[in-house]
């Protein structure tokens, strides 16, 4: 019986976080595993903060977690990890991409960005942080930040047996198979593998 | 073969599968994606309603003309449709149909988090609840079936979770089903007094069948575990209290919850040491338990409010927090939704917030965010075509009693069709001096981009007539109606000073596209699509921050230098801070 595993993607709308958690998602379908994934649309798209929920194993009841549930929070920009920390477990680990989107009221310096959020998370959890932005443009397409980040994710939960090449194949237009790919890997060597 | 499906996308296929020939709906979070993957399937005529009381008749109309029908509408869409609703549960159907609710606890998109369960029981209709998509579609077949066997309209209750929540479906083929034949009948469809006080009597010799049918079905199962522990639940909440109790109780699980089984929960209940009942919002179950002389546990300690999960399940009823990292949670700043760079509907709210003493009603729609920060331009938001009836009423009294404010109402294209326009003539009727403006950004927006009568294209693509808002408003009698572009202040600008000047009501249509539509035809014919980009000259930025105060996410203020920064990646070009900037700091580059 293989126990439930919980994975928590948040971000900022429109950063890609629902294709990645498809990816994903089906990835694991793949291999066997029973899957429910739970996200939210409407209202929190237009540029506020967003969750997507994955949950694996060989029974899953609940598509969604709660606080101090989450084995692995994977964050596609830094203030959104310290926002959702609170669901990980004391134990679990944290993804996230060193990248910043300011929100409404930073944009309007009616607030600051939070100093050193990264600092932070990794006195808290152990933490995988890349520069996923920065990779995507060194491979030609800024847009290519969540298969990198869904790569590290692979790397961090153990993933790295399952087809995901194929995963990818299946859910990106034709054109943008191969920077997908290459981005996926690219995540994969950002980060190390997690111990067993 | 095992699809990951959505709920919603369950409910499609579970139509397609059981041999539905109609669907309809009105758009709206979280149920819209159920007609949107039922219009791929050329068997089905799929049509987005006006609203969903039209969606509701229309459905019910197949249903009467022999076909199997399918309606779907969020929660409060079915308050819209509440009226043929109740009068259907009276009836009953020929063809089989089912009404497809999806409730929102935990308010992601919605104005209240009613539980729609209360519907079913108040219109005597029978009702089915999905856990996960496999049930989703599994139901709908089921429900239609038992349509059809008690003459019965069948409401199937989702909510947000299960709509929105991918889990593994068996996909299999579509079962094509004869119209039943239609003939007239006036002791059924009638429905004059002398007729429907017969089919009163009727509809409770029917709700005897169906209790006895809850009794029996498959729908509603009980796993024996440990006996200490019974759950009763339904919904997505059997999911959650399955993961919180696992092995260590028993389960009544609900799926068919109108009428409830009362014998098969009277036996349950006697098996078990300890009753819970789990459910989402409001104690439906458990009233009815307690009613059966049966104690149990339920919102005594679950939370009526908000979405439950396993976490807040298991801590309401053992006390028992989960450890949690505990860090300053206090230094996150929020992250409201905001509207699109290029939003045309940004330009239309900067300008009427400047307006003094006026009362500002809102509507249901991407532009209830003129409400927000910085643009702050609205009162009130109520629902679906309130912003002009509560503006008139407003306006009346405030009037009557000598306030000297002005009253505008603002509402977008899909809201004026889908309840706008009997609100406009109560306005033109009852003599109110309001400004209405009508944003129509050519899409219904919010709900993720869906055609509507203004569009030009049905739900299935086909090229329709396009409804024509200035000759809707002039012939509710509006003599003063003006059509503007929102993305130039200055044309806004003239607008609000001419309306605010008239003695009698007015309409203003702001028209350009959405930010985010691909623009159609007939878009493309008349409106020239954005270009270029905007730039800050630094050394002209003064640091008023008044392109900051049009709330566009590309641009940011920059504290240390105090002067703003426009973020290229993000801009579309729209102009609108070019338009604001009172030292011309901002030009386009790159047209």
């Amino acid at each position: 019986m293989r126990e439930t595993k919980s994975i928590l993607l948040v971000g900022v709308g429109g950063q890609g976080t629902i294709l990645a958690s498809k990816i994903l998602s089906d990835g694991l379908v793949e291999a066997g595993y029973d899957v429910k994934m739970s996200e939210i649309h409407g209202m929190s798209q237009r540029g506020g903060s967003v969750s997507t929920q994955v949950r694996y194993g060989d029974k899953v009841y609940s598509p969604v977690i709660g606080k101090g549930q989450t084995d692995i929070l994977v964050s596609f920009e830094a203030m959104e990890a310290l926002r959702y920390l609170e669901y990980l477990k004391p134990e679990g680990r944290v993804v996230v991409n060193d990248y910043k989107i300011p929100s409404a009221p930073i944009l309007m310096a009616k607030a600051d960005y939070p100093e050193d959020v990264i600092g932070t998370i990794k006195k808290k959890a152990k933490t995988h942080v890349l520069d996923a932005a920065k990779i995507a443009m060194e491979l030609g397409n800024i847009k290519a930040m969540n298969i990198v980040l869904l790569g590290a994710l692979v790397k961090a939960m153990g993933l790295t047996d399952i087809d995901w090449e194929e995963a990818i194949r299946n859910n990106v237009k034709d054109k943008f198979v191969d920077i997908n790919i290459k981005a996926f890997h690219a995540g994969m060597d950002a980060v190390e593998l997690a111990e067993a | 073969m095992k699809k990951l499906l959505t709920g919603n996308e369950a409910v499609a296929l579970g139509a397609y599968e059981a041999g539905v020939h109609f669907a309809a709906a009105y758009p709206g979070t979280p149920s819209t994606e159920i007609l949107e993957n039922i219009a791929p399937y050329k068997e089905i005529i799929a049509e987005w309603s006006p609203n969903e009381k039209v969606a509701f008749e229309a459905a019910f109309g197949a249903s009467i003309a022999g076909a199997r029908s399918l309606a779907a509408m969020k929660h409060v869409g079915l308050n819209v449709a509440a009226d043929p609703f109740f009068t259907a549960g009276y009836t009953g159907v020929n063809g089989g149909m089912v009404l497809v609710v999806a409730d929102d606890p935990g308010l992601h998109s919605s104005q209240n988090e009613q539980d729609s369960r209360y519907y079913a029981k108040h219109a005597k209709v029978a009702m089915l609840e999905p856990s996960n998509s496999q049930e989703a579609k599994d139901m709908v077949k089921k429900a239609l079936e038992i349509s059809e066997k008690y003459d019965t309209l069948v409401m199937m209750r989702m909510t947000t979770r299960v709509c929105h929540s991918k889990s593994l479906v068996e996909v299999g083929e579509r079962q094509e089903v004869e119209l039943r034949p239609y003939v007239k009948n006036l002791q059924k469809y009638y429905v004059a007094p002398a007729v429907a006080k017969q089919l009163h009597v009727k509809l409770e010799e029917r709700l005897k069948k169906l209790e006895e049918f809850s009794n029996e079905t498959e729908l509603n199962y009980i796993e024996w575990n440990d006996r200490k522990i019974g759950v009763i639940s339904s919904g997505v909440a059997y999911e959650y209290a399955r993961e919180v109790f696992g092995r260590n109780a028993s389960y009544l699980k609900l799926g068919f919850t109108y009428p409830l089984p009362s014998d098969m929960i009277r036996n349950f209940a006697r098996e078990v040491e300890v009753l819970y009942v789990v459910e989402e919002l409001e104690p439906y179950i458990e009233e009815h338990v307690k009613a059966l002389g049966i104690e149990c546990i339920g919102k005594e300690r679950i939370p009526n409010i908000w979405e439950l999960n396993p976490e807040i399940i298991a801590t309401s009823l053992f006390g028992e927090k989960t450890p949690t990292i505990d860090y300053d949670k206090s230094v996150v700043v929020n992250r409201p939704p905001t509207l699109c760079a290029g939003c045309p509907h940004r330009g239309f709210f900067y300008e009427l917030g400047r307006r003094k003493n006026v009362m500002i009603t809102g509507d249901i729609g991407c532009y209830t965010l003129g409400g927000a920060d910085p643009l702050n331009a609205m009162d009130t938001t109520i629902c679906m075509g309130a912003s002009i009836s509560v503006g008139h009423g407003a306006k009346k009294v405030l009037d009557r009693y000598n306030k000297n404010m002005r009253v505008v109402s603002v509402i977008g294209d899909s809201t004026f069709f889908h309840t706008g326009i009997n609100s406009l003539m109560d306005v033109v009727y009852n003599k109110s001096n309001i400004i209405t403006c009508i944003l129509d950004n050519r899409v219904t927006g919010m709900t993720g981009h869906q055609d509507n009568p203004g569009t030009g294209y049905t739900l299935q693509g086909e090229m329709t007539e396009m409804v024509d808002i200035p000759s809707i408003v002039r012939a509710l009698g509006i003599k003063h109606v003006r059509t503007v572009n929102p993305l130039k202040i200055n044309e806004l600008k003239e607008a609000f000073d001419w309306a605010f000047e008239l003695n009698e009501p007015s309409v203003i249509i702001t028209r350009y596209p959405c930010a985010l539509k691909k623009l159609s035809e007939f878009d493309k014919k008349e409106f020239e699509p954005l270009k270029g980009k905007c730039e800050i000259d630094s050394n002209k930025c003064i640091g008023c921050k008044r392109c900051v105060n049009t709330g566009c996410p590309a641009i940011q203020f920059i504290k240390s230098e105090r002067k703003s920064r426009i973020d290229k990646v993000q801009c579309v070009g729209c102009n609108l801070c070019v338009q604001v900037c009172p030292v011309n700091a901002i030009s386009k580059v790159g047209e």
